[in-house]
């Protein structure tokens, strides 16, 4: 008796009731707007009064919910609520940074932005193609110097490494992770002055800066991306009598190659609007410089940078290309995520 | 083509570490034959499989003492580069794993590709031919050598697995569990392919299904623990016919008949 009662009260049954499906957007959709309405009554700030909103419809979904279709409903219509506004909420600075540099940016990104220099330019007019330029061998110069080590890094302490040198290496790598960007600059300029005396400017030393940032950032992604290959291909490789150096070579990157791809361009995104560490290695430059080895040379950051701080006697022009530069190194940046993707996607592979 | 070869393995002990896997093994594997390993979970046939080329040693921590001749070389004296032995020995795994970057053609060549052996276009292709042919796969797929190898089943992915691994021309073909993850139909191709094969190679294969082992075996050798934490050892092994219908150790023939655990 006790038993079979169990088993049959204890069911819910199959079929239960269910809110219209306009129903929880309906609440918060009441709610948001009402927050909206009270906002623009009073004084309080309108994003303190959604962000009450949400918490609000998220607590009346819940309760009316729980009431007509039980607590497991109410938890999954609550919980998607919440993610939903977690996720708007934190692409919302994203969207509103990309609004502001789109809109401010654009009034200088003309022609001549991308064909002049900012030699002799007072007020308005003039252009960053020097910047451009040089941010682009400078990054470049970085690149090329902190990819190859990187991976090699990466390849030692998950292939080869063991014991207290991996995690030692392991430790620094983190450490070097967190390196604030500016420490990185004054250990390039430390590095040049031993060399080249004091009041060296030099682009390649805003590469060395800017490489240091880099390494760690490509080991660490390049490790993770080793780390999933799977045993067994290493293992197939090695029972076809492969040596473990070709393994790793032929099998191994080849497989983990889309995902250091991804790493190598995170890498190259953190670095490339860095301005403290260039401000003090690259110096000011007004004219063309694309010899990284030949004195100062200018740069999107530290140019736009500069324009702010030092705008002339009517300061719009100046601001307006401080924008423009935002402007064109977010397009860099995409350009070269993109770029990247068609390159993976003409010659790259899944791992499953 | 490649020559089969014996191999005589004498008071084999392989451990992980500390944990004594496997216990004093002495065993003859004949060439031109299949050599079925069957015993429970657990009590090393992996483990001893993978000593015959020198895979045993990958596992970090992992020894092994004793001797395994390969026709007439010792593959663990300290001279010998196990890189070549794995090359003589081939190996073939319980889950299919094609390379996942490379097409089916490029899979069969990468024993030889990998090892930059140069090679003219045409002999490539003979070459990859004839083991797809081998592996019985080659009606199946020649239509399509440039489709990633992965794109196929299963059963087809096994048999691109195996042709591979003779593609290199191994003397022996060790093979752990390769049908566990196939359906019956493709099993039995696989099995009909082993038999086919032992012309040419020596096999050791690694299998839970009884009736594989008496199907397609000639030698069966019975690997039992006695407890589990002890090692595993090899308790018996003869003619495949004698250990299913006239064992001389009761434990194998409680095995053989299910009447184990
Ligand atoms: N990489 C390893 N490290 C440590 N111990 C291991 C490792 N691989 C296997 N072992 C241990 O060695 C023993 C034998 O394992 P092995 O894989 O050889 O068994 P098996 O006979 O192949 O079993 P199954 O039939 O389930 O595949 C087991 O006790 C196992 O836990
Ligand atoms: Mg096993």
């Amino acid at each position: 008796m006790s038993t079979a009662s169990v088993a049959s009260s204890a069911r819910a049954p199959i079929t239960h009731d269910s809110l219209p499906a306009w129903g929880p957007w309906a609440v918060v959709g009441g709610v948001l707007l009402a927050a909206v309405a009270l906002g623009s009554a009073t004084e309080v700030a309108l994003g303190v009064l959604l962000l009450l909103g949400v918490v609000l419809s998220v607590g009346v979904v819940y309760v009316w919910s729980r009431a007509v279709e039980g607590s497991r409903r109410a938890k999954d219509r609550s919980v998607t609520i919440a993610v939903t506004a977690s996720f708007l909420l934190a692409i919302a600075p994203l969207v509103s940074v990309l609004y502001t540099v789109l809109s401010r940016g654009l009034a200088r990104f003309d022609a001549p932005f991308f064909t002049e220099t900012a030699r002799n330019v007072v007020g308005e007019g003039g252009g960053a193609s020097h910047a451009i330029v040089g941010t682009l061998v400078i990054t470049g110069v970085a690149t090329l110097a902190s990819v190859p080590i990187g991976i090699m890094a990466a390849i030692y302490l998950h292939e080869y490494g063991s014991g207290r040198l991996k995690k030692a290496l392991t430790f620094f790598v983190d450490v070097m992770t967190g390196i604030p960007s500016i420490v990185a600059g004054l250990f390039a300029v430390a590095l040049f002055v031993l060399f080249f005396g004091p009041g060296i400017r030099l682009g390649v030393m805003g590469a060395v800066a800017l490489s240091v940032l880099m390494i760690p950032i490509v080991v660490r992604s390049t490790e993770e991306m080793l780390k999933i290959v799977p045993d067994g291909l290493r293992e197939a490789s090695y029972a076809l009598g492969v040596p473990k150096w070709r393994t790793i070579v032929k099998v191994v990157l080849p497989t983990a190659l889309a995902g250091i791809i991804t790493g190598v361009m995170v890498a190259v995104a953190r670095v490339i609007g860095e301005t403290a560490p260039l401000l003090i290695t690259t110096g000011v430059f007004s004219s063309m410089n694309s010899n990284p080895f030949d004195g100062r040379m200018s740069n999107l950051p530290v140019f736009a940078f500069n324009q702010y701080k030092f705008p002339g006697a009517i300061p719009e022009p100046y601001i307006d290309r401080a924008w423009a530069a935002a402007l064109t190194l977010i397009v860099i940046v995409m350009t070269l995520s993109l770029a990247a993707r068609l390159i993976y996607r003409r010659f790259g592979t899944d791992i499953r | 083509m490649s020559s089969a070869k014996s191999v005589e393995v004498s008071d084999l002990d392989l451990y992980y570490g500390s944990f004594h896997a496997v216990q004093n093994v002495n065993m003859t594997i004949q060439p031109n034959k299949v050599t079925a390993l069957i015993g429970s979970s657990g009590c090393g046939k992996s483990t001893f499989l993978r000593s015959l080329n020198r895979m045993h040693e990958l596992v970090h921590g992992a020894r092994v003492e004793g001797s395994v001749i390969l026709e007439g070389q010792d593959i663990y004296a300290p001279d010998v580069d196990p890189v070549a032995v794995r090359s003589q020995v081939g190996m073939v795994f319980q889950q299919p794993n094609p390379f996942p970057t490379m097409s089916i053609y490029e899979n069969v060549a990468a024993g030889l590709r990998l090892n930059s052996r140069r090679m003219k276009k045409p002999a490539m292709d003979e070459i990859v031919e004839r083991s797809l042919r081998g592996a019985n796969l080659w009606e199946e797929v020649k239509n399509r050598l440039e489709r990633a190898g992965s794109g196929l089943s299963g059963g087809q992915q096994q048999r691109l697995c195996i042709a591979r691994a003779i593609a290199v021309e191994p003397e022996v073909l060790l093979m752990d569990e390769p049908c566990s993850a196939l359906d019956p139909v493709a099993t039995l191709a696989i099995e009909e392919l082993i038999r086919e094969l032992k012309v040419n190679y020596t096999i050791v294969i690694v299998t839970h299904n009884m009736q594989q082992a008496s199907r397609a075996s000639d030698i069966t050798g019975f690997f039992n623990l006695e407890e589990s934490g002890k090692p595993g050892r090899l308790v018996e092994i003869d003619e495949t016919e004698t250990i299913f219908s006239n064992p001389a150790n009761k434990a194998t023939e409680d095995y053989v008949t299910g009447r184990f655990g």
